[in-house]
């Protein structure tokens, strides 16, 4: 029995060591394990910088366990890119989230897996809910493409976003809002937030067929929450959300082929000196996939 | 190397947790910060949680004689004995024994150079790979100062 199977055996027995220990392995394991569970339940968050995710999920956390259910959160946060360390601390904004044996948090820094988070994310979660966990939700800041495409991987995804920013709209053009299915305008005891909220609807309704909602809430207060949460527990993932996922999936795994490609810092290098052009480069990058590289 | 960054008890004042914080990441450390006011239990947990290697302790309140060996026994007990321990902040230098004897492998009291703290981690790293007790639930002995 290989070591991972072998921890997923005691975590799913109890041990929360071996729980623990089986998220690393499988974030920093060679090739990538592969994990299925028929019961998964999966949300993924995002939205902008300080809109106040993390926050809210320490919110919808303390609800969903009070409610009996046990809840998984895997918070990622970038890697410095200078000195490839990071400062993981969504933990703090998440209030209540160290009280009970059924909550489990787990801190992620984006770049320390072998052709990046992305595409271990997806076997995190189906281990978290062979493990019995069940309500595993995924917080990425929704800044980037890549970013924004891990949470879209859940099976139903959560935009927060603040009352000030008009970021949403700003997130448009990365078709963040195309994959949403609950928009939450947080904060809303600050003035702003209504109306942020009513130019979000008024977005959505450019298209006929849009029938999702965005909710007010605060998660300092405490408002909104009950609703918020009843919302994505009855939320019907959107026409087309598999082919959705299934295409992100692929990018990622796309993507992560070629990060761990042995020659692509051979051919970056190629690219600096200008010996080389793109269309060159991706030539050779296929020629060697074809080889077996 | 993962780190958590951790102030138990009742204590309100987190720049020194902070600026440690920073440098480690700096450094080139995962660095996961906890917060303020965690009991022994939660940060126990935590460290499990994360999966760190290291658990550094900030303490200002004079509380560190009870609360830091309470977590080093909690940590010797859940099986997390690997886990290499360090404290900072408001410490007399009557209680360092204690805490050497709880598992603790460094005190950092307020003045300290961050690369001292960058030090001790290149260190501890270097005596785990070669097997060295330094962990909280290894032999006692060694300490970096």
């Amino acid at each position: 029995m290989s070591e991972i199977d072998d921890l997923l055996r005691r975590a799913k027995s109890g041990d929360r060591r071996s729980l623990s220990r089986l998220m690393t392995e499988i974030s920093e394991s060679k090739t990538i394990p592969e994990f299925h569970s028929k019961s998964i339940w999966t949300l993924g968050v995002t939205g902008p910088p300080g809109s106040g995710k993390s926050t809210l999920i320490g919110r919808l956390t303390k609800y969903w366990s009070d409610m009996g259910e046990s809840v998984a959160v895997l918070a990622l946060d970038p890697t410095s890119p200078v000195s490839g360390g990071s400062f993981l601390a969504d933990r703090i904004r998440m209030e209540g989230t160290d009280m009970g044996e059924n909550v489990f948090v787990r801190s992620i820094a984006s770049g320390n897996s072998p052709g990046g988070i992305s595409p271990r994310i997806w076997p995190m979660c189906h281990a978290l809910s062979l493990c019995g966990w069940s309500r595993i939700i995924v917080e990425t800041v929704g800044t980037g493409q890549s970013e924004f495409r891990i949470a879209a991987l859940a099976e139903r995804l959560l935009l927060v976003d603040g009352p000030d920013r008009g970021d949403i709209i700003q997130a448009e053009k990365a078709g963040i809002l195309e994959l949403a299915d609950i928009i939450a305008v947080n904060k809303s005891d600050l003035p702003g937030a209504s109306l942020a909220a009513q130019s979000i609807r008024t977005s959505l309704n450019l298209s006929d067929d849009d029938s999702r909602e965005v909710l007010l809430v605060s998660a300092l207060g405490g408002t909104g929450i009950e609703t918020l949460a009843s919302k994505i527990e009855s939320c019907e993932p959107q026409r087309g959300r598999n082919e959705l996922i299934m295409r992100e999936l692929l990018i990622s795994e796309w993507d992560s082929i070629l990060l761990s490609h042995p020659e692509i810092d051979d051919v970056i290098q190629k690219l600096c000196d200008n010996s080389i052009t793109i269309v060159e480069a991706i030539k050779s990058l296929r020629t060697s996939f074809q080889n077996g590289g | 190397m993962r780190v958590v960054i951790a102030k138990p008890g009742l204590d309100g004042h987190d720049r020194g947790a902070k600026v440690i914080a920073r440098a480690l990441r700096d450094g080139g450390h995962d660095v996961i910060y906890t917060g303020l006011r965690k009991t022994p239990s939660d940060i126990v947990r935590i460290v499990n949680d994360e999966d760190a290697e290291v658990l550094g302790l900030s303490t200002l309140s004079g509380a560190h004689d009870s609360l830091i060996p309470k977590i080093c026994d909690g940590l010797r007990d859940g099986k997390l004995g690997g886990v290499i321990v360090f404290a900072g902040g408001i410490i007399p230098d009557r209680d360092l024994e204690l805490l050497y004897n709880s598992g603790v492998r460094a005190v950092f009291g307020p003045g300290t150079p961050t690369s001292d703290v960058l030090g001790f981690l290149e260190e501890a790293m270097q005596r785990k790979q070669n097997n060295d007790p330094i962990g909280v639930g290894d032999d006692l002995g060694w300490h970096w100062n």
